[in-house]
């Protein structure tokens, strides 16, 4: 039997050094906080500022570059957001590193099928036959 | 869980800290849901819009997107406050306390207003 059969979790990797990727997920976060800073004021102040909310003019709004060009990047970054987000409840809440690592999964999953399906509406909107 | 929620005194810290991550799986399911579902709306033509229309303009449809809109300005301001404190700024007790309440009284007013607005232009 070797030493490191019988060491403890931190045994086993004292003096190793860091894995160097620790600080990925905590920039992510606060990166893509930065973006939603701007993209949702944008979107928020587009809802109010637009002046009516009929699907004429929020097709009309979303066909041209300075609609859909800032919803698909709030669409991505707010679903990237969210799954940093949930990430960071998950691994504080889930006990068990299989639940985890499942429930994380199940996560991205959902993320990306939602941020695909309003890309795709963005991309009908944008370049559909107009109405 | 951290076991010390049962043994500190309660402060508007801790309710800003926990309001930020149920503000955050509220928007990130609830909202995000929301969103998606108002953009195929949108793609799908009138009739498509209309049923959307008819959920969000119903009075348990408003009450969901009033929620939402707290949420977002609970999580925005939360979130600013997150991102001064991560420099290592705002930590001494009374500047903390002042800005973890001056989030919860951000968030409603800028609800109030924007939900005055809106019920108003659409009555």
């Amino acid at each position: 039997m070797s030493i490191g059969d019988s060491a403890s979790d931190v045994g086993k990797v004292r003096g190793l050094g860091s894995a160097r990727a620790g600080g990925v997920d905590w920039l992510s976060e606060r990166l893509t906080s930065i973006a939603l800073l701007l993209l949702g004021t944008w979107f928020l102040a587009s809802l109010l500022f637009l002046p009516k909310l009929d699907e004429r003019t929020l097709v009309e709004w979303l066909r041209g570059a300075g609609g859909a060009v800032p919803m698909a990047l709030f669409v991505i970054v707010a679903f990237w957001h969210a799954v940093d987000g949930l990430k960071q409840s998950v691994d504080d809440y889930v006990s068990g590193e299989v639940g985890r690592w499942v429930v994380n999964i199940v996560i991205l999953f959902f993320a990306v099928a939602g941020a695909s399906l309003s890309l795709f509406a963005l991309g009908k909107i944008a370049f559909g036959a107009a109405a | 869980m951290s076991p010390h929620l049962t043994i500190w005194r309660w402060g508007p810290h801790m309710v800003v800290s926990i309001l930020h991550r149920i503000t955050g799986a509220g928007l990130s399911i609830i909202g995000l849901a929301v969103l998606t579902w108002w953009l195929l709306a949108i793609a799908g033509g009138a009739d498509a819009y209309a049923t959307f229309v008819k959920a969000a303009t119903h009075w348990l449809g408003t009450i969901v997107l009033i929620g939402l809109t707290w949420a977002f300005f609970q999580h925005l301001f939360s979130g600013i406050r997150h991102l001064i404190m991560d420099t290592g700024m705002g930590f001494e007790l009374s500047a903390n306390k002042a800005g973890a309440i001056a989030t919860i009284v951000g968030s409603i007013v800028a609800t109030a207003i924007i939900w005055a607005y809106w019920l108003g232009a659409f009555a």
